[in-house]
């Protein structure tokens, strides 16, 4: 029974491991200035985890085996503990869990104590049973008032966030179903919602972030790649949860100027 | 410490209402909130299983059941995971083994408050039956997930089930509170006054260490549940505003304004996080127990086990805020909760190299129980592992709501918690019913389900890592999610294996109940007080008398003492210390 134990657990261990070291499966393409950090810290944060695993799963099949009832021939050691090894344990566990959290802090700073960049490109999010509308204030560089009673789902876009038309501000805002970015800008968030949670999750921006009705969130993040990025829902929000998703499309700063003009003719 | 412990507060009831239903018997009420527990158990598996099933094959209609529509697989979920948290994992390890147990391994007659005892069973008994309730009513039961998160939870209009089945939800849960509150309260008071003489705190078995820190944790945290979800029930059906700011639900702009979402959150999660440890430190206990007596070995590191018993309860309660680093709440708090929950790892660290260290120059008994136990360790090891992951905030960018978080828990509260069940069932089934377990089934259903959890939740880290939301109850949206459908399939082949053998250890359960062959008083040569008892114990537990605790709770292989075991009750000789 010994011996079953020392396989099957050193067999869980090895086909665990194998899978997380092979990168069969891992984290998606990352296309945003802080998807390295990130993943770097999940590297470390995996090696680390990934050496106590092994170990301490290693060492219960072994002694599982090793220590089984083999009658006379087995020799218990009547011990109670032992103090120094604990207090060292306990030190070594402590200094590397506080270490690696700290060592994560500083891309958290980065990502979430400092505000956009002047210059980064402002995009309104707005969550709702089940869809992403996406506002930018048009040539003004203001967004517009929007009403709650003017909410229109069925109409779509500007109809659907509920914007007010009678505010000079609102008048050239484009309201739209997909995200266009230019690429290697920063992208000044205001993630909204509507009616109840969301949660704006573009993995490959390794970027996630709830939108909470009543509050305005601020939040920004700088693609580096051009292409086509699925935008999901993470906050579980209604019997469409599943398919409350959206596309980001990443593209030259020319393509995004000429798509925003186009956007801004047809609302004349 | 007690001195009336020799006076039995009621005698033994003789009809059979009185002794089987409404018993005042500590024991009696234990077997009962297990057999709840059961029912309980298998019902949730149910519900998983049905999720697993629509996961692969999302048309397919299921006899019984129908088609599961997407709002059907959200009510599963939220169903699953309310019954297993609060009907399982709350009810067999602490309120079905503690009440069991607790009274006899202090060396009391009873609990202290026998009928606050039998009204916390009923209570509870009540709150189950209303939320089962949720599944018969008009619009079914409620899609927001067992976290309940507001203002979905807190708007009727807002999704199918979120009508007259969300109330019925938060009704079962304040009513399981009120249980809850009243259990702790008697465990608590029947650890501190009614310990036998000569049981001193640092001679208590670690169970009882567990049950006892378990039970202050409920105390504090169901009060503040039960408040939250009265404030919600007001909002859903009074029009308060205290979770509900202005909202407009598919056009429609709704009464409230000025609530705030992330109220309920703070108030969930202060419950919340304190619950995960409710559901695992009883296991840890068992855990002790069990593989101290089965390596035949003292625990290792004793005072550190309570200790860092004691530091997971004090830091359990510091940690909510990790539960929403995504939520909106200020960044700045996230490193304070996500330091805090990095130390909350020290401890259980502590307590796995303890559990190590005992099996270290051991003489290992491999009983059903004991595979159970080293199985909770393996697990518990694995499922911890990946909370370093998740109490990084920045990790949480990609993890949060994935897969990675479900796997996580399920390892570590789910199947951990359920494995130190099994290893309970297993190590006092014959001091219950007066009947050894088979050994045989007991070992194929160890093997099988070990293996299958793993297969079912491991594979849940690699999916989370790739992006796979959770609660999506249909994966044809997403075009990334397409290619790790297979993934999903291996999963759902591993649950009906997992699951099909959980019929085993309910057959081994009833069968040995009646067929089992008769256990001795003490079948496992252990070392506490219920192993000094009568198999199955009097009503009274101890049969007239009071036992006088002389020795420590895991004296095994002492050099020079007759035998290598010396119960607690044993009297001090030169030998044992």
């Amino acid at each position: 029974m010994g011996l079953a134990l020392l396989v099957v657990i050193w067999l869980i261990t090895f086909f665990s491991t194998y899978f997380f070291a092979a990168k069969t499966w891992w984290l998606p393409h990352g296309a945003s200035t802080s998807a390295p950090w990130i993943d770097h810290q999940f590297g470390l944060t995996y090696i680390a985890m990934g050496v106590v695993f092994v170990a301490a799963q290693g060492a219960l099949g072994l002694f599982a085996w090793q220590y089984r009832d083999r009658g006379s021939a087995s020799k218990v050691e009547y011990s109670h503990g032992n103090t120094k090894m604990e207090v060292l344990w306990t030190a070594l566990t402590a200094i590397l869990f506080i270490g690696l959290n700290l060592m994560g802090s500083k891309v958290w700073a980065d990502e979430r104590f400092e505000p956009a960049k002047a210059d980064a490109v402002p995009v309104e999010v707005t969550g709702m049973q089940f869809a992403w509308y996406f506002r930018y204030p048009g040539p003004d560089g203001k967004f517009g008032g929007t009403n709650p009673k003017l909410v229109d789902p069925s109409a779509g876009n500007e109809a659907a966030i509920g914007l007010d038309t009678s505010d000079p501000a609102a008048k050239d805002d484009v309201v739209a179903g997909t995200m266009y970015l230019p690429v290697n800008r920063e992208v000044n968030l205001t993630l909204r919602a509507q009616d109840v949670i969301h949660s704006f999750f573009v993995p490959s921006m390794r970027f996630k972030q709830d939108a909470v009705p009543g509050l305005a969130i601020h939040m920004h993040f700088t693609p580096i790649e051009t292409g086509d990025y699925e935008i999901a829902c993470a906050e579980l929000c209604g019997l469409g949860h599943y398919k409350m998703h959206g596309m980001l499309k990443v593209v030259s700063q020319d393509d995004f100027d000429k798509w925003l003009a186009s956007r801004e003719a047809e609302k004349q | 410490m007690a001195t009336t412990a020799t006076v039995h507060a009621h005698a033994a009831p003789q009809g059979f209402i009185r002794k089987y239903i409404f018993s005042l018997d500590h024991k009696v009420i234990g077997i009962q909130y297990y057999f709840l527990a059961l029912v309980a158990v298998f019902v949730g598996m149910f519900l998983s299983l049905l999720m697993r099933i629509h996961l692969i094959w999302p048309t397919a209609v299921l006899p019984l059941v129908g088609e599961i529509k997407p709002e059907t697989y959200l009510s599963l979920l939220t169903m699953h995971g309310t019954i297993m948290v609060f009907f399982v994992l709350t009810t067999a390890p602490q309120s079905g083994f503690g009440n069991y147990f607790l009274p006899i391994q202090i060396g009391a007659p009873d609990m202290a408050f026998p009928v606050l005892n039998m009204l916390s069973f009923w209570i509870t008994f009540l709150a189950f039956v209303a939320m089962i309730a949720a599944f018969f009513v008009s619009g079914g039961a409620p899609l927001h997930g067992w976290t309940g998160y507001a203002p979905l939870s807190a708007l009727p209009s807002a999704g199918p089930g979120e009508q007259l089945g969300a109330d019925l939800w938060v009704i079962s849960i304040a009513i399981f509170c009120v249980a809850s509150l009243m259990g702790a309260l008697n465990f608590i008071t029947t650890l501190l006054d009614l310990r036998a003489k000569g049981m001193t705190l640092f001679r208590l078995p670690l169970t009882c260490w567990a049950w006892f820190v378990t039970a202050i944790l409920g105390l504090l945290a169901f009060g503040v549940l039960l408040s939250a979800g009265i404030l919600l029930l007001l909002d859903r059906n009074l029009g308060t505003s205290f979770y509900v700011p202005l909202v407009v639900v598919n056009g429609q702009v709704m009464g409230h304004k000025g609530g705030s979402p992330l109220l309920w959150q703070h108030l969930f999660w202060f419950f919340g996080h304190p619950e995960v440890y409710i559901a695992i430190l009883p296991g840890m206990g068992v855990a002790s127990q069990v593989l101290s007596t089965f390596a035949r070995k003292p625990i290792f590191g004793y005072k550190a086990m309570v200790y860092a018993i004691m530091a997971i309860g004090l830091l359990g309660f510091m940690v909510w805020g990790h539960h929403m680093f995504m939520s909106g709440m200020s960044p700045y708090s996230a490193f304070a909760f996500s330091i805090m929950t990095m130390a909350i790892g020290v401890p259980s660290a502590i307590k796995t190299f303890n559990w190590l260290g005992t099996l270290h120059k051991a003489r290992i008994r491999f009983h059903s129980p004991m595979l159970f136990a080293i199985g909770f360790v393996s697990l518990f090891v694995s499922g911890g592992l990946s909370g370093p992951f998740l109490a990084q905030p920045v990790l949480d960018i990609p993890l949060h709501d994935t897969y990675f978080v479900v796997g996580h828990f399920h390892l570590i509260m789910g199947v951990a918690a359920i494995f130190g069940i099994f290893a309970a069932t297993y190590y006092w089934f014959p001091k219950m019913f007066g009947r050894m377990m088979n050994e045989s089934l007991g070992r194929i259903h160890f093997w099988i389900t070990l293996i299958g959890t793993y297969a079912i939740f491991m594979p849940m880290h690699y999916l989370g890592m790739a992006g796979h939301p959770r609660r999506y109850s249909q994966l044809t949206e997403l075009a990334y999610l397409h290619d790790l459908i297979p993934v999903q399939q291996f999963m759902t082949y591993a649950a009906f294996i997992t699951i099909g053998i959980q019929f085993v250890f309910v057959f081994n359960l009833f069968w040995s109940m009646f067929k089992g062959p008769k256990a001795s008083d003490n079948p496992w040569e252990a070392t506490t007080l219920e192993w000094t008892t009568a198999t199955p114990p009097p009503h009274d537990n101890f049969g007239g008398h009071t036992p006088v605790v002389n020795h420590g709770p895991y004296e095994y292989s002492v050099p020079g003492a007759p035998r290598d075991y010396v119960m607690q009750t044993d009297p001090v000789t030169a030998a044992a210390h």
